[in-house]
């Protein structure tokens, strides 16, 4: 049935966003690879739409726009980041770590 | 479910699976970018696939035009380097335990949605896309449509007001 295999490939993309946000430094990078997580749910939302109705996409619609928010606010930290320390590296936020 | 459906459903999902596997091994982040790009694409056709074509539609409008757009200005506007002085991965050790914690994950995510799942009568998908989207958004969840436009007006006024500010050394 096309909806278990559509939530199969959902759960692969979400752990390959899982890996992203573990293995990069790169904040730009791990802010993309929290989209693609974000992705992954929305296409569960989608194939479950199939099964339960069509609350399914309003979910996926609401979820696109706090993407979005989630993505403006993330990158103007991101600038200030930059502004700061001149590198998007994340080792380089650790002043709480001390 | 016809052959040829079956075809395109498995090209956009191994299209989806490749492109992000692309995207996060990309050392640049353009290149990733434009990866994750191809993966909204696939995302999108599988949408259709799965009856979801207004969805679909807004995925490449928002995701794949606004957000990414986004991400892309950002990239060019910080001039970060060339890709080999980047940031580079982590060291091997969490590097190793992320790819645990991934498969952990992976299997989760798999061991649970093997289940069978109660179906549900639903009325045979039909021509007009929208109607039903808007009918639910504007009645049922009205308050989350609502609630969704204070995030963003926050979420507008939060990014000028870090973006805009000066650093302080």
């Amino acid at each position: 049935m096309m909806i278990v295999d559509a939530l199969i490939v959902s759960a692969i993309l979400f752990s390959i966003g899982v890996v992203g946000v573990l293995t990069r430094r790169n904040a730009i990078i791990l802010f993309m690879c929290v989209e693609l997580m974000l992705n992954a749910v929305n296409l569960s939302f989608v194939a479950f739409a199939k099964l339960h109705g069509v609350s399914g996409h309003v979910f996926v619609i609401l979820v696109m726009t706090i993407a979005a928010a989630e993505a403006a606010v993330g990158l103007a930290i991101v600038i200030s980041v930059f502004r700061h320390f001149g590198a998007v590296d994340l080792q380089n936020l650790k002043l709480l770590r001390r | 479910m016809t052959p040829f459906y079956r075809f395109q459903f498995y090209l956009f999902a191994l299209m989806a699976i490749g492109a992000a596997v692309l995207f996060v091994t990309r050392r640049s982040p353009v290149a990733a970018a434009l990866w994750l790009v191809n993966v909204m694409f696939a995302l999108s056709g599988l949408y259709v696939m799965l009856d979801a074509p207004f969805v679909a539609a807004v995925q490449v409008l928002v995701y794949a035009g606004a957000i990414m757009v986004v991400f892309i200005f950002v990239v060019m506007l910080l001039n970060l380097g060339r890709p080999g002085q980047l940031p580079d991965l982590r060291a091997a050790a969490p590097r190793l335990a992320a790819g645990v914690v991934g498969v952990a994950i992976l299997a989760n995510l798999l061991a649970v949605r093997r289940n069978t799942f109660p179906s549900v009568e639903l009325a045979p998908p039909t021509d007009n896309v929208v109607t039903p989207v808007a009918e639910s958004l504007f009645t049922e969840y009205l308050l989350a449509f609502e609630l969704t436009s204070v995030v963003l007006l926050v979420a507008v006024i939060g990014a000028v007001v870090l973006a805009k500010r000066k650093a302080t050394a």
